[in-house]
């Protein structure tokens, strides 16, 4: 197999006296979407922010297309190509698509907004995402659907050259038309050769989506399967069950 | 793998139009006046309330005035009412857009007015007219970077910083203006700064200002849809384009005829017009202004970013402060003197209210600057319009502004409200 654009090796995580992850081990291969399951509070999300630059890892190593790299601010981590798309988007209402696509990347001539060029290049990268469901690109994203803002979220994403693409719970407030629409997108992302990385709680979602599942319990990386040789009950057991190592400092399982 | 799941999904996929977004959007005029009707239903109101305001206003006073309301010599005199209001709300407008609000800038504007006066004193320093305005204005806008830092550095309420300056700037004018003179009022002979309000240009200079304007605007409207066509994105209709200039011509044609009627266009006119061409460029082309709107629109997506959103502010404030002086360098030459009322009375109401019913919103994001004028035009004709009406008991006068700024106070909920039920926030 192709080296994995980012690979985590036995990253773990402490706040405090609490052990939030504990010898992690991710990978995530281009042209494949992995979807990162486990339950509430399995560590997803302390996984993310500590290669998205928010706070580091405790220990372990961050490799990046085949190189041990030190991510230690969003910025270490948008210059690998490495883009997070959070929960809540962070869109700006009162501004139309384009303008949220460049937001603070705007591009300028002799010290103006650049905007034909800016329109120009977000219908193109809305285009080769097949993002047909807006109207225009000049409407403002208060004006959108939740389906759409996300769509426009994840455009965002990868219009500066990202080579991965993490994405959290990208379908948790949509509908059904909505989430089939993003759940297009997120399948053309891995087509196009990028790495996906997919959090998701809904086991429809990920069968439908995934290559890869990784499952996080409690903090540990309790199971990894190919979508292809594995089904929803083994799944969901590694999320409610799966076989832990023990964590120094506790005694038998943490539940 | 990869594969079969990408034809499993494509099959399902939507048909894709590749021409979705060069489409034309509305080709017609008429299609282009159904497309604004239908904004304005759905609560974009735009410039509507404004210009609906001003007839009824023009109704009311020309009806009760014997017509002086309309004559060239009142309509002169409105101009310089409202270009100390106008450079004020500007700044105010900037303050509006990152949903702060600046209730110092009365005052503020005050410290730079008697400042410059003080600095023109012959007693006191004896600057030429344009030291004396330089440094009241590095005055004013250091002013600015110390409300701004306060608000983004001590996370204190703008509301409340502004309020402590408005007292605060309101004790310094005081001090300022007592210092040199008993009565507290001090007379500005300087001819230059007198001129802002007094001088007027000749006729001819007026049309030729006409010929500009029109000109730049006629030249940059047609090259904007021009480079749109080329690269095939949405436009306008040439029919639309046309209307706006014409409308502009014949808008900016009678503001001259008229002003030439009488004494002329004044120099404070030709100044709130490059302040305004000015600050509308830098709110709309520069990558400043995207960031003033996204900092009101939403901080948290403006950080994440990586727009320093507090810089943003302080730079806001800072904006603020300097119109605010510049604001006060025209009233004071308007009234030829300072004294210790100077920037007082309802000045900050007005202001506030001039760019709320220009149609900037009190809650951030939305706005532009030109909204400083047609807001300042409206609550400076009330006051000419009150003013001219001898019998009318100065408490009334108070109770109809009051009620004129609660008007588009309430114009401004409602569409929000209406926006928000239509999708359009």
């Amino acid at each position: 197999m192709a080296t994995p654009t980012l690979e985590l090796k036995g990253v773990s995580k402490k706040f405090g006296a609490v052990q939030a992850l504990y010898k992690v081990d991710l990978r995530c291969y281009p042209g494949e979407v992995n979807a990162l399951v486990g339950d509430n509070g399995a560590g997803k999300s302390t996984l993310i922010k500590g290669f998205a630059g928010i706070h580091a890892y405790s220990d372990g190593e961050i490799h990046f297309e085949g190189k041990k790299v030190t991510i230690n601010s969003p910025k270490d981590s948008s210059t690998l190509g490495i883009e997070v798309v959070y929960q809540d988007l962070a869109l700006a209402d009162n501004l139309d698509v384009v303008a949220n696509m460049y937001l603070g990347r705007e591009a300028t001539r002799m010290g103006q907004l650049d905007e034909v060029a800016m329109e120009r290049r977000t219908i193109e990268t809305m285009q080769s995402l097949s993002v047909s469901t807006l109207r225009s690109v000049r409407q403002p994203v208060a004006s959108l659907s939740g389906g759409q803002r996300q769509a426009i979220a994840v455009a965002k994403a990868v219009m500066w050259n990202s080579k991965i693409v993490v994405l959290d719970e990208p379908t948790a407030a949509l509908g059904v038309a909505q989430t089939k629409q993003v759940l297009e997108l997120v399948r053309r992302l891995a087509d196009r050769g990028l790495a996906v990385l997919l959090i998701s709680h809904n086991m429809h979602d990920v069968f439908q989506v995934a290559d890869r599942i990784s499952v996080l319990r409690l903090g540990q990386m309790v199971a990894e399967f190919m979508v292809k040789d594995t089904n929803r009950q083994e799944v969901i057991e590694a999320i409610t069950a799966g076989e832990m190592q023990t964590v120094p400092g506790y005694k038998g399982e943490m539940v | 793998m990869s594969d079969a799941k990408t034809n499993q999904l494509k099959t399902e996929a939507l048909d894709v139009n590749e021409t979705v977004y060069t489409k034309k959007a509305p080709d017609t005029l008429g299609a282009y006046l159904g497309a604004w009707w239908g904004r304005v239903k759905a609560g974009d109101l735009g410039s509507l309330p404004i210009l609906l305001g001003l007839i009824a206003i023009a109704i009311i006073f020309g009806t009760t005035s014997d017509g002086i309301f309309f004559r060239p010599r009142n309509f002169v005199n409105l101009l310089l009412q409202m270009s100390g209001i106008t450079a004020i709300a500007i700044g105010t407008v900037f303050v509006l857009l990152i949903a702060e609000i600046d209730l110092s800038v009365g005052f503020v504007g005050a410290v730079g007015g008697v400042l410059m006066t003080l600095l023109l004193r012959e007693e006191v320093t004896n600057y030429p007219w344009w030291l004396a305005i330089l440094v009241a204005l590095a005055v004013t806008t250091a002013i600015g970077l110390l409300h701004g830092l306060i608000v983004t550095k001590a996370r204190v309420p703008s509301f409340v910083v502004t309020l402590a300056g408005l007292l605060a700037w309101s004790g310094v004018v005081l001090i300022m203006t007592t210092q040199y003179s008993k009565a507290g009022t001090i007379v500005i002979q300087d001819d230059i700064v007198l001129g802002i309000t007094n001088q007027f240009l000749p006729k001819m200079w007026g049309w030729i200002l006409f010929a500009i304007v029109v000109g730049i605007y006629a030249l940059t409207q047609l090259a904007k849809q021009r480079t749109s066509v080329q690269q095939n994105l949405v436009t306008k209709p040439m029919s639309v384009v046309a209307l706006q200039i014409g409308l502009l011509t014949v808008i900016a044609g009678g503001v001259v005829a008229y002003a030439n009627a009488d004494r002329g266009v004044p120099v404070a006119g030709v100044l709130i017009l490059v302040l305004l061409l000015f600050w509308s460029f830098v709110a709309s082309r520069t990558k400043f202004g995207r960031y003033v709107y996204a900092v009101g629109g939403n901080p948290e997506a403006a950080r994440r970013a990586g727009i320093n959103v507090d810089r943003i502010r302080i730079y806001v404030f800072m904006i603020s402060s300097f119109m605010a002086g510049v604001g006060g360098i025209i009233l004071a030459s308007r009234l030829r003197s300072v004294d210790t009322n100077t920037g007082g009375g309802n000045l900050v109401l007005n202001v506030v209210a001039a760019a709320v019913i220009g149609g900037t919103s009190l809650f951030g994001g939305s706005g532009k600057v030109s909204s400083a004028l047609l807001g300042a035009l409206v609550i400076a004709s009330v006051e000419n319009g009150m003013g001219l009406q001898t019998n009318m008991p100065s408490g009334v006068k108070f109770v109809v502004n009051g009620l004129v700024l609660l008007a588009a106070v309430l114009v401004d909920s409602f569409s929000r409200r209406r926006r928000a039920a239509s999708g359009l926030a």
